[in-house]
């Protein structure tokens, strides 16, 4: 039976194949989650702003003002004010969905735990954000929310005074109350915006901005739903009275019916359970160990290339320790190294073709080794039927999109990117296959951040390691699928083997050797062999 | 139609769909947090209890240098105010309230909620700040009456030792 997670991660990619239909890989919004709560955010922050130049502080000044700018300037202020609500709920919507996704993808153990541990208190203080607004409009649902979470904080015992009684007359209410909640609903968001870039801190070129057409489809439709459903506005608070009924906002108060349901224990326990859970839910269990990536100074000449590449900044250029006649190496840190491999694809040593020694790269992967892949692709080149020229197609499979199942002629490397151009023109070369397809996540969202872009660059000869020029292009075939397109990549590689048997065969062919690949074929079935 | 046109149109409408469909949970379903016909009766108040004290004997107050000489020792932590509701002769609180602060120095604090039905009902309070005292040192009776949605408070003015009803 699938586990919980691998059902939730094939309903994402279910649905995200579903928007990719509709906004286009590369404006997917399931893929753009963290971008777009950066842009609702920014969002929330502007409208703020602007209705702060209209708001009153003061017990009846703050519901009188909300009521004009959402009344008499409805066109610009209260649309701002339904802007404000609106992008502030998403970003709720947003953020529980970007923690199912993670989760589901996987993308919170290891050496990512540190984004995932990072953005628990990022919940909290979007919801300290939004209950602090609630308070400041004065209307009924205010009135209850100042309630009940006040009479709930009491039951803490931290406040010398019960804070509940604030709110026990109208008499007790006065306007520097209102000072006091403008305060908290600017300094708030501020911390909050601390803590979401600390959340980014640990991988590189963090993405913090949708694509600009996604933006603009997201704020048109944050204006037109503004206009169409105008944010509402309750009846003015009165603490003579008590809110009986009251549209709620589920997003942000949804917890507030329980609380009144609930003996406080049982939710201060269930809060903390739930941001203790999450916290610790990288180690329940932990990620099973892959070994960083690992340096050899002998094979590294300092060229920068790892350090560009990789997606968790990981790698630092350092001065030269080993006397070489070059002012860097590369340090590879592991707390940070998820062991995706690009660094490997990226480096120059790393040739399949060197064979004097051991093959070594200046950055190689220990769970993984350039030598391994070279043995691997050997391997799989002798599973395929048929010989040079008959469309036989090798794939090299990441184990995260549609090829992670494995299969005769397959390889399977924990990044597409992590496979060197080089490889590609060693099985052309070597006649190990006629064609290649490389099959990597889905187009929208790589597992490792950088492996579709840094893939199609390569390949495409725009970003070095270029694939060499004696590669037909027509022999490569790259595969963007998630792991709910295995039919696709089948029905594509099919197609693609057609199209190479009307090639023929690659016309400077120069084979192995059977030392070698006796050699190889070795190495495969006896793991840990390959040097 | 082009691609990117299409993603605009078809994207546009989607999203749209889902920012009304955010806009409509952001304030439905209502919730009901109080029966039509209910109301609310608070009772919150802030009362030192009593310390106990004794005079110092004249030994006592000759140990020490003259500036020093007060006539009564008192011990540092209050006692327990004790507090009792009554709504029509039935008991709904009847407790001791600890003082505040580590070493019990500060005052007694209470705030209690009580949902009703909206109607008419005899309300007796009464609290005590010390527990040798037999009586009470403050009390009030009264009848009230409350309306569907009311909220009604009842403090303690501890200046003129008087319940308060808001």
């Amino acid at each position: 039976m699938a586990s919980p997670r691998a059902v939730l991660r094939r309903g994402f990619d279910r649905a995200e194949r579903a928007l990719d239909l509709a906004f286009g890989p590369d404006w997917n919004p399931l893929a753009q989650l963290g971008p777009l709560g950066w842009f609702l955010y920014w969002i929330v922050v502007v409208t703020g702003i602007y209705l702060f130049i209209f708001f009153d502080t003061g017990v009846t000044a703050a519901y009188g003002s909300v009521k004009w700018l959402s009344e008499d300037h409805w066109w610009h202020a209260g649309v701002a004010r339904s802007l404000h609500r609106y992008a502030s709920d998403l970003m709720v919507l947003l953020m529980f969905t970007h923690l199912a996704r993670e989760w589901a993808m996987d993308r919170y153990r290891g050496a990512r735990w540190f984004s995932w541990v990072t953005g628990v208190p990022v919940i909290w203080f979007v919801y300290l954000s939004g209950i602090t607004g609630y308070w400041l409009i004065w209307d009924q649902l205010a009135q209850y929310v100042a309630l009940t979470t006040t009479e709930l904080l009491d039951t803490l015992g931290l406040f010398g005074e019960p804070i509940a009684r604030n709110f026990l007359s109208p008499e007790q209410l006065s306007d520097r109350f209102f000072t006091l909640m403008v305060f908290m609903h600017i300094a708030i968001p501020l911390l909050l915006l601390l803590l979401m870039w600390i959340h980014i801190q640990r991988i590189a070129e963090p993405a913090t901005r949708p694509p600009r057409g996604l933006a603009v489809i997201t704020l048109a439709a944050l204006v037109a739903g503004s206009l169409i459903l105008p944010a509402p506005l309750q009846g003015q608070a009165d603490l003579a009275t008590i809110p009986q009924r009251l549209g709620l906002d589920w997003f942000y108060l949804g917890l507030y019916p329980v609380i009144e349901l609930v003996p406080a224990g049982v939710i201060w326990a269930g809060l903390a359970a739930f941001t203790l859970g999450l916290v610790g839910l990288p180690w329940m269990p932990p990620k099973p160990d892959a070994p960083a990536a690992e340096v050899f100074l002998d094979h590294c000449n300092g060229c920068e290339r790892c350090v560009a590449d990789c997606p968790y900044s990981a790698i630092t250029l350092i001065p030269r320790s080993d006397g070489a006649p070059f002012r860097f190496e590369v340090e590879v840190n592991p707390e940070r190294c998820v062991a995706c491999g690009i660094c490997m694809g990226a480096c120059p040593s790393s040739s399949p073709f060197r064979r004097a020694g051991g093959l070594i790269t200046g950055i190689d992967l220990p769970g993984h080794p350039l030598a391994q892949l070279r043995a691997e692709v050997i391997r799989a080149g002798s599973e395929l039927a048929g010989g040079p020229g008959s469309g036989r197609v090798m794939t090299l499979a990441c184990g995260d999109g549609a090829g992670a199942v494995p299969a005769a002629g397959q390889v399977h490397v924990p990044c597409a990117a992590m496979v060197p151009p080089s490889i590609l023109d060693f099985v052309i070369s070597r006649g190990l296959a006629d064609g290649i397809c490389i099959a990597g996540c889905a187009e929208r969202d790589c597992q490792n951040r950088f492996g579709v872009r840094l893939t199609r660059a390569r390949v495409a000869r725009e970003r070095d390691p270029y694939l060499r020029e004696r590669v037909p292009r027509q022999r490569v075939l790259s595969v963007w699928a998630g792991p709910t397109e295995a039919g696709r990549l089948s029905r594509e590689v099919a197609a693609f083997s057609g199209r190479l048997a009307g090639l023929g065969a690659y016309d400077k062919i120069r084979p192995l050797d059977e030392a070698d690949r006796a050699e190889a074929l070795r190495a495969t079935s006896e793991p840990g062999t390959a040097q | 139609m082009s691609g990117r046109w299409h993603h605009l149109l078809l994207g546009g409408a989607i999203s749209l769909v889902v920012v009304l469909a955010t806009a409509a949970f952001s304030a439905w379903p209502a919730w009901q947090s109080l029966p039509a016909d209910g109301a609310l009766l608070r009772l919150s108040f802030t009362v030192s209890g009593a310390r106990t004290c004794r005079d110092r004997t004249p030994e006592e107050l000759a140990a020490l240098s003259p500036n020093m000489r007060q006539a009564q020792i008192c011990e540092r932590r209050r006692m327990p105010v004790r507090v009792e509701l009554e709504i029509d002769g039935r008991r709904v609180l009847a407790e001791d309230l600890p003082p505040s602060g580590l070493s019990g120095s500060g005052p007694s604090r209470v705030y209690r909620r009580f949902e009703l039905p909206a109607g008419t009902y005899d309300v007796s309070v009464r609290l005590r700040t010390d527990p040798a005292d037999p009586g009470f040192a403050a009390t009030a009776s009264r009848q009230i009456t409350l309306e569907p949605g009311q909220n009604l408070a009842i403090d303690h003015d501890a200046g003129r030792g008087v319940f308060v009803f808001n």
